[in-house]
């Protein structure tokens, strides 16, 4: 079916897209490379000429980078195991036959709509409040001391909220690969006398597997990004600065363009280690 | 055919008034606080008058401050006028980022602006924004806890007496703290606080070859004490705590004492707050060494150099930090919710001077010298931040550093040195050492 | 027997998915409620569930302080732009990748997944000074633009995973007919996909919606989207549980209902392939 004319039509297809992004990948890529090779600093007269490898010699060699990199692998492994934990057991849940259904299913999609900003301000402020957050009540209410959740127990706090806007995501692409699960097969196998855990796992989760990867690919791709959240609730604060985070400080906040870049730099590479990995594992998956 | 002819005449009217329209559109960048929220409810007034329409950008302090910096320092454009505070202006304006403000009308009366806040907006004597208001920073305290726990509150305490006062008027059962104080992160929030206050037990951030002073014996003093009363006397999680913070927890009747900028002053006796009624003033605490905890800033408006629209910004920025604008706003919401600090002539009115922070908030300011803000002699100016470039980067780290400590995470000594290590860091890669 | 024992099971997995559904949705929903209390109620202590006086007070403060029209129909051209733009130049890349696949199809597949790890915030100063040059900040064009391409690779992905599905006799049957290129994708192709680009079109428009940097950095008054509106009440002095409820429910409501009304389509179609 593919001669030779619609391969060339197939690459005139493709132009578009793969030109747009290349120019979206290389442009602001060549640039953060120039950048990060010279003092830049905006506030002092800007750029000030070649540094060679200072700024990513300065950028590693700070206090911060180490922990950086934990805080943003922690919450990384963190969100991915919840999400995809519960997602599966909700996503078994919601596959059963009930009442009301399609009013849970949209209970249970719901955070998923919601901007970062706001779950991140409504659940640091009206949650998480150790004075007047909801859960402070609740603490209360069963005689505990209330807990000051963004202070003593930040990543937890940090990746619950993450996970809470992702779990959605997950349980429905995890529904949809169990409700095609073959019925027969299950059968059969409740029949030859599997018990439930055995069935779960020698015939769901492997056809779950391409799903998972999914998952675990597309919220990757996100929350090697994330921001807005951390901005909002601790600002870097208590061991929550992950990358990304740092590289934030780095350009905006002590306004050291040069250095931020040669941290971009860093995310860049941390996030194709990140990329190759996972596609060794997708690539299998995913025809 | 007559319709026809109408209909063109009045679109072609609409577009001119359109263009006039859009010819002189001000765009304003401003922090989402209460007196400049005011400020946009009276922006018709100022249409009204001069034909200038004002399109406001309303954002959060830290997110305008990121906002605004990057546009500046990109010569994005996007602002005819910008709301900036003490520190960013005297180094933008050193950059030639700023319209200096030296032409404005004799009726606007410059020389009636604080010569504190004045200076403060300057460069070089030149001044480049107008404060819309200033503070200092006092003690809030609940005159009728006070009583309760059987003390009286001096004119200029000292921290020992709040400390102890503090404790006197905690009562968990009732859910009270005898005292909150800001720990957040941030260089504007906890970072300010614990700056200011380490100036009174004698700390200073740099020494005069720009060594950063963490391992000094006066920083850990500082941070033991507030740690120590925090722990005794303050709110749970007062690690998290910014200004914000503080005062809802005030407001609602949770603090003993807050010691935080003169502008709440008038929050806590308004009509969002419980305690309206038994609200006292009291300078800033010391320690005996000569200098106060209070700290010295102002929001104010800046015209960023480029904008197509110079003379309009400046005449807004005469209209908005004028005394018509002050008895304006007395007019129709009465003298206390006038933005403070800004001009002599405010304190000076017999009006004025009947609102009950008027004269300590006055006082206050008038005690606090960015100049001469340490004990031991230090090479910058400003009294809770240093008003160089990295300022802002460095005192943010740091200060998460400080927040991790009080919320038990690591030791006071970790946070100092690791505190230390970061300034010194820092101040290599900018090469002042 | 067994239908006593099945409807019992029914009756748990109900029970049961209720309650966590619920409890998943509380945080919204508190928010919702907390929007039409006083603000002294919105922190009572013990907090009130339901029985508040109800009043709408936030959201005519919030209306009376900030143009939320202008703030709203930004968001719906921007994420409604941005994503079609997008389909557009997607669609026949994805068929391309679906129906003439080559080696390096997977290869040109994840190398656009790639593009998308690009930290943001190390690439602020670049595109920045590149939007000034080209006069595009606080432009609702630009902007549209940027998300699109940070949408692209997705919406490439998801398209490409349901042109799959479509069996590839069908697309050779119509060109035995004597279809041109054009008429296979627009009118064989394009109508079997609706699924499918619905679906993506409702996951890449609830992206673009929430998108938060860059939406927040390269506006300022006539641009700005929801996002920015939010930025405006998230800490503002005093009490502000109320409004900021208030203004959290009208920047989230729209893409709630329109989530709800397709969540079926939204269901069937998000599967990225992973459905053999």
């Amino acid at each position: 079916m593919a001669t030779k004319a619609s391969r060339s039509a197939a690459r005139v297809m493709m132009a578009p897209a793969v030109v747009l992004l290349l120019g979206w990948m290389l442009v602001p890529l060549i640039m953060t490379l120039w950048f990060s090779f010279r003092t830049y600093l905006p506030l002092r007269g800007g750029d000030q000429g070649w540094t060679g490898f200072d700024n990513y010699v300065r950028f590693v060699t700070s206090s911060s980078f180490w922990p950086a990199i934990s805080t943003t692998l922690v919450l990384l492994i963190g969100v991915l195991t919840i999400t995809i934990v519960f997602g599966i057991l909700l996503a078994i849940l919601l596959d059963q036959p009930m009442w009301g259904q399609g009013v849970v299913r949209i209970l249970v999609i719901a955070p998923f709509f919601v901007m970062p900003t706001v779950s991140a301000l409504v659940w640091k402020n009206i949650f998480m409040d150790p004075t007047n957050g909801l859960l402070a009540h609740l603490w209360r209410f069963f005689g505990a001391e209330s807990v000051s959740w963004l202070s003593d127990a930040p990543m937890v706090s940090l990746i619950m909220i993450v996970s809470w806007q992702w779990l959605p995501f997950a349980t429905l692409i995890l529904l949809t690969a169990i409700q095609s699960l073959d019925g027969e097969q299950m059968e059969a196998a409740e029949m030859d006398g599997a018990s439930v855990l055995s069935r779960f796992f020698y015939i769901a989760l492997p056809h779950l597997s391409r799903a998972i990867t999914i998952v675990i690919l597309i919220q990757t791709i996100f929350l090697l990004a994330i921001f807005a959240e951390i901005f909002v609730t601790t600002g870097g604060a208590f061991g929550t600065r992950t990358l990304s985070y740092l590289i934030f400080q780095r350009v905006l906040e002590s306004q050291n363009i040069g250095l931020g870049s040669a941290g971009g730099v860093y995310a860049i590479i941390l996030a194709n280690i990140v990329a190759i990995f996972l596609m060794r594992i997708v690539g299998k998956n995913l025809d | 055919m007559y319709l026809r002819t109408a209909l063109c005449a009045a679109s072609a009217l609409a577009l001119t008034a359109g263009a006039a329209m859009a010819q002189s559109t001000l765009t304003i960048a401003t922090v989402n606080n209460g007196d400049m929220i005011r400020m946009q409810g009276y922006t018709d007034n100022f249409t009204e008058k001069t034909g200038i329409a004002v399109e406001w950008v309303t954002l959060e302090e830290n997110v305008l401050r990121s906002r605004v910096t990057t546009d500046i320092t990109t010569k994005g454009g996007q602002f005819d006028i910008m709301t900036i505070g003490m520190y960013e202006t005297p180094i933008w304006g050193a950059n030639g980022w700023l319209v200096p403000l030296d032409d404005l009308s004799a009726e606007y009366d410059v020389g009636d602006i604080l010569p504190a806040m004045a200076g403060g907006l300057s460069h070089e004597g030149t001044l480049y924004a107008a404060p819309f208001y200033g503070e200092s920073s006092m003690i809030m305290y609940r005159t009728d806890l006070m009583e309760k726990a059987g003390m009286e509150m001096p004119d200029a305490p000292t921290w020992e007496f709040v400390r102890e006062a503090a404790a006197a008027m905690t009562d968990r059962d009732a859910d009270i703290n005898g005292i909150c104080l800001r720990g957040k992160a941030g260089w504007g929030e906890g970072g300010a606080f614990i700056t200011a206050m380490s100036n009174s037990f004698g700390a200073r951030w740099f020494d005069m070859e720009w060594n950063a002073q963490f391992d000094t014996e006066a920083w850990a003093n500082t941070l033991n004490f507030y740690k120590g009363m925090m722990d005794e006397s303050g709110p749970a999680g007062y690690a998290t705590n910014g200004f914000n913070e503080n005062l809802s927890l005030f407001n609602q009747g949770k603090c003993g004492m807050w010691i935080d900028a003169t502008v709440a002053a008038s929050f806590v006796t308004g009509d969002d707050s419980t305690v309206a009624d038994s609200v006292g003033f009291a300078l800033a605490p010391d320690t005996g060494l000569g200098k106060r905890s209070n700290w010295l800033w102002a929001w104010a408006l800046a015209v960023p150099a480029g904008t197509q629209q110079e003379a309009e910004a400046k005449q807004f920025i005469e209209w908005a930090t004028s005394k018509d604008y002050i008895a304006l706003v007395a007019e129709n919401e009465g003298w206390a919710n006038v933005p403070p600090g800004a001009r002599t002539s405010l304190y000076e009115n017999p009006e004025y001077q009947k609102v009950p922070f008027a004269q300590k908030t006055l006082d206050s300011i008038l005690s606090a010298d960015p100049t001469d803000s340490t004990v031991e002699p230090s090479p910058y100016v400003g009294i809770q931040f240093a008003a160089i470039p990295e300022f802002a980067g460095i005192a943010t780290e740091v200060s998460q550093e400080f927040s991790a400590a009080y919320a038990g995470q690591q030791s006071i000594e970790d946070a100092l040195a690791k505190a230390q290590a970061i300034t010194n860091e820092a101040m290599e890669a900018a090469g002042y050492r | 027997m067994a239908r006593a024992v099945t409807n019992q099971r029914k009756m748990i997995n109900t029970g049961a998915a209720w309650i966590i559904g619920l409890l998943i949705f509380f945080p919204i929903l508190w928010t919702i409620l907390t929007s039409f209390k006083s603000e002294a109620q919105a922190i009572a202590d013990p907090p009130i569930f339901l029985f508040f006086d109800w009043t709408t007070e936030n959201y005519s403060t919030v209306m009376e302080r900030s143009n939320y029209g202008r703030f709203l129909w930004n968001s719906i051209f921007i994420a409604g732009g941005s994503t079609i733009l997008g389909i557009i130049i997607a669609v026949p890349a994805a068929w391309s990748m679906a129906f003439v696949p080559s080696k390096r199809t997977k290869d040109i597949l994840l190398w656009m997944l790639s593009t998308k790890m690009l930290p943001a915030v190390g690439v602020l100063y670049p595109i920045y000074l590149l939007f000034i040059q080209f006069g595009l900040l606080d432009n609702v064009y630009g902007l549209t633009f940027v998300l699109m391409l940070i949408n692209l690779p997705i919406i490439v992905w998801m398209l490409y995973t349901y042109f799959r599905e479509i069996p590839g006799e069908i697309l050779e049957a119509a060109r035995m007919d004597g279809a041109t290129l054009r008429d296979e994708i627009l009118y064989v192709l394009t109508p079997m996909a609706i699924p499918g680009i619905a679906s993506t079109l409702l996951l890449n428009f609830i992206l673009a919606w929430n998108e938060a940097f860059w939406t927040l950095n390269l506006t300022a008054a006539k641009a700005a989207p929801l996002t920015a509106f939010i930025a405006s009440y998230s800490s503002p002095e005093g009490l502000f549980y109320a409004k900021l409820s208030a203004a959290s429910t009208m920047a989230i409501a729209p893409i709630l209902i329109l989530g709800w009304f397709s969540q079926k389509q939204l269901v069937r179609g998000l599967t990225f392939g992973a459905v053999k």
